[in-house]
């Protein structure tokens, strides 16, 4: 399969850092707060967005101010949960173009890359302070992030980081939009 | 370095002379399957990606019914037949509603066997690493792209290694080692990782007793747990295959683990599982004497001969208390011949409790009947999330433990003469 790079590689956007009230990164959020098991009788794609992170204290509203284009930045273990494909698919309906989490759940992760969703593994990038002391990635603000590489710029900062590349399975079949249709042409 | 057990089958595989963890890889998969729960999806996605040749190798294809066997639902009647027509039209192999839970029929027909790779709809699939198989339960997009294509991409996981000290005494059960080290582990002791188990008390586990064990791997957030086949094992499977099985490679000196886990054994009591999690595991002592309303033996964790002569000998003779639902599931209809040859159908009969055909009833679907709120059980399958059997409190414990609590009508510690 050789991967023509139909789709971009490096993606620029505005970023959510799904933190909760008191400003730490949630971990383990689950398929049911991302989208919850009431809805799983919806099975087209443009009726998805509407739940998404419906279930998520603090991101109720999310839906109605994400913007497309804009990326995610969670904690340990997104997606931790049932296998159901809608919590990935409802991000891909609302435009959102990357999820970058310190870890996945192991099932969560082969549906995003099945469905050629990109995805990354991004360790630190919630630890990182600014001089200030407070968190350097905030929501609202800007990232730059090459997915065959891992590098992440943060545009406001104008600082470089890393986020773990996607891996060449994962980019053909992001290129190929999903992995059946990888299948098919491979 | 040396490599541990799933880097060598994965690399195997892959055409690798060895992998790495975090690597990710395309794997020839040995076995594929899907269960009546999600096969329909995975027709639907074959006829619709791949419709002209929809199966790789029909001889390597299979679907085993066992969630909800015979079906007593429409949608359940109607998924089962769009699989059972596809597998007619194709030659994919078919083990219907009367043979039991597929991992269990992928062992006993000599289908999933040391160092090759099995996929299928079921998240309890994994199992199979109690014949030094790497099985693994997937969605069913990934599963009908394996019936497709006959390969999948898998992440090369890390390795734990789990070190078990120590003697396994009666009463303390292969069930009671198992809860003992989800419990130790925790729900997300080895998320996303496989697991290599050794110790002389694993050394002699028979291989019903390694599929216990091996079952509960999901419930440690595992890949896969991995056991080394003994002789017995291989001598089983090379019977049942009709081929000599040769012990499968195993572990290099000097392989990279991600750390070592220490279970000591040797006081090992009988252990069981509060309501609402599996991980949360405390000794039966600490619980005894709540009161029981319903008892379920069976599951791919404790659905074998082996379990039911354990569920048998606990009642030793006793009927069930008065009020006391008692359910037994074997897993398979080979379990199911072996019951009624060694007459246990009609002692457990005789002692009131209700010996239902092979499937995954009592545990996925509730199909041999569901726990109603309030209702406390005592099940011997292994997961209890809150909804799972039931809006009920269900434990997880051995079916010894189960045998002494029926008698008595609430949770009892089974002790040495029990056993």
């Amino acid at each position: 399969m050789t991967s023509s790079a139909r789709r971009p590689t490096v993606l620029e956007g505005r970023v959510w850092v799904l933190r909760d009230g008191d400003g730490h990164v949630i971990d383990d959020i689950d398929t049911d707060m991302i989208f919850h098991n009431a809805h799983l009788a919806v099975t087209r794609l443009e009726e998805m967005g509407q739940y998404a992170l419906g279930n998520l204290a603090g991101y109720e509203d999310f839906p109605s101010r994400v913007g497309s284009g804009d990326l995610i930045l969670a904690g340990h273990n997104f997606g931790a949960g049932s296998s159901r494909q809608q919590a990935v698919d409802c991000f891909v309906a609302l435009g959102v173009t990357l999820l970058m989490a310190e870890s996945f759940g192991a099932i969560y992760k082969r549906n995003a890359i099945n469905a050629g969703f990109p995805i990354m593994a991004a360790e630190d990038l919630t630890e990182l302070r600014d001089p200030d002391g407070g968190p350097l990635v905030r929501s609202g603000d800007r990232l730059r992030v090459d997915l065959a590489s891992g590098k992440v710029v943060h545009l406001e900062s104008g600082t470089e980081h890393h986020a773990r590349p996607m891996s060449g399975v994962q980019l053909d079949i992001y290129h190929a939009g999903s992995l059946f249709a990888f299948g098919a042409a491979g | 370095m040396g490599q541990t057990v799933i880097e060598k089958i994965i690399a195997a595989h892959a055409g690798r002379k060895a992998v790495h963890p975090g690597e990710i890889v395309w794997i020839d998969l040995d076995v594929r399957s899907a269960r009546d729960f999600g096969g329909a999806n995975v027709v639907g996605h074959l006829r619709r990606h791949f419709g002209a040749q929809p199966v790789a190798d029909p001889r390597r294809t299979a679907f085993t019914f066992d969630c909800v066997v015979p079906a007593n639902t429409i949608p359940y009647a109607e998924n089962q037949h769009t699989c059972r027509s596809f597998a007619r039209e194709t030659g994919v192999g078919l083990y219907d509603v009367d043979a039991g839970i597929g991992s269990h029929v992928m062992i006993e027909q000599g289908l999933a066997l040391p160092g090759t790779t099995v996929v299928g709809t079921d998240s309890h699939l994994n199992l199979l690493g109690a014949v030094g198989c790497f099985g693994q339960g997937m969605g069913d997009t990934d599963i009908a792209f394996g019936f497709a294509t006959g390969r999948t991409w898998f992440e090369v996981p890390e390795t734990i290694r789990v070190d078990v000290r120590g003697e396994l005494r009666p009463p303390a059960t292969a069930k009671d080692l198992t809860l003992a080290l989800v419990g130790q582990l925790g729900s997300k002791g080895a998320l996303g990782q496989a697991v290599e188990l050794y110790g002389e008390a694993v050394d002699k586990l028979t291989l019903a007793e390694r599929v216990t064990l091996c079952s509960m791997a999901t419930e440690m957030g595992a890949i896969v747990a991995l056991v080394r086949p003994s002789p017995e094992v291989l001598a089983f499977l090379s019977r049942r295959a009709g081929h000599p099985v040769a012990a499968p490679a195993w572990a290099d000196e000097g392989a990279g683990y991600a750390r070592t886990e220490v279970l000591e054994i040797d006081r090992l009591r009988p252990m069981i599982s509060l309501p609402g999690s599996p991980s949360k595991v405390v000794s039966v002592a600490d619980v005894a004497g709540t009161p029981v309303d319903s008892v379920f033996v069976g599951s791919c964790t404790n659905g074998r001969l082996h379990d039911f002569a354990q569920l048998a000998r606990g009642l030793r003779g006793r009927r069930v208390a008065p009020g006391v639902m008692a359910k037994a599931v074997p897993a398979t209809r080979e379990v199911m011949t072996a019951l009624l040859e060694q007459g246990l159908v009609e002692a457990l009969h005789a002692a009131g409790v209700i010996v239902s055909n092979a499937g995954c009833g009592g545990c996925a679907s509730g199909q041999i009947g569901m726990t109603g709120k309030g209702e406390v059980q005592i099940s011997t399958s292994n997961r209890n999330f809150r909804g799972k059997q039931g809006m009920g409190e269900t434990y997880l414990a051995s079916p010894l433990t189960a045998a002494v609590s029926a008698a008595a009508g609430r949770i009892t510690e089974p002790r040495r003469a029990d056993a």
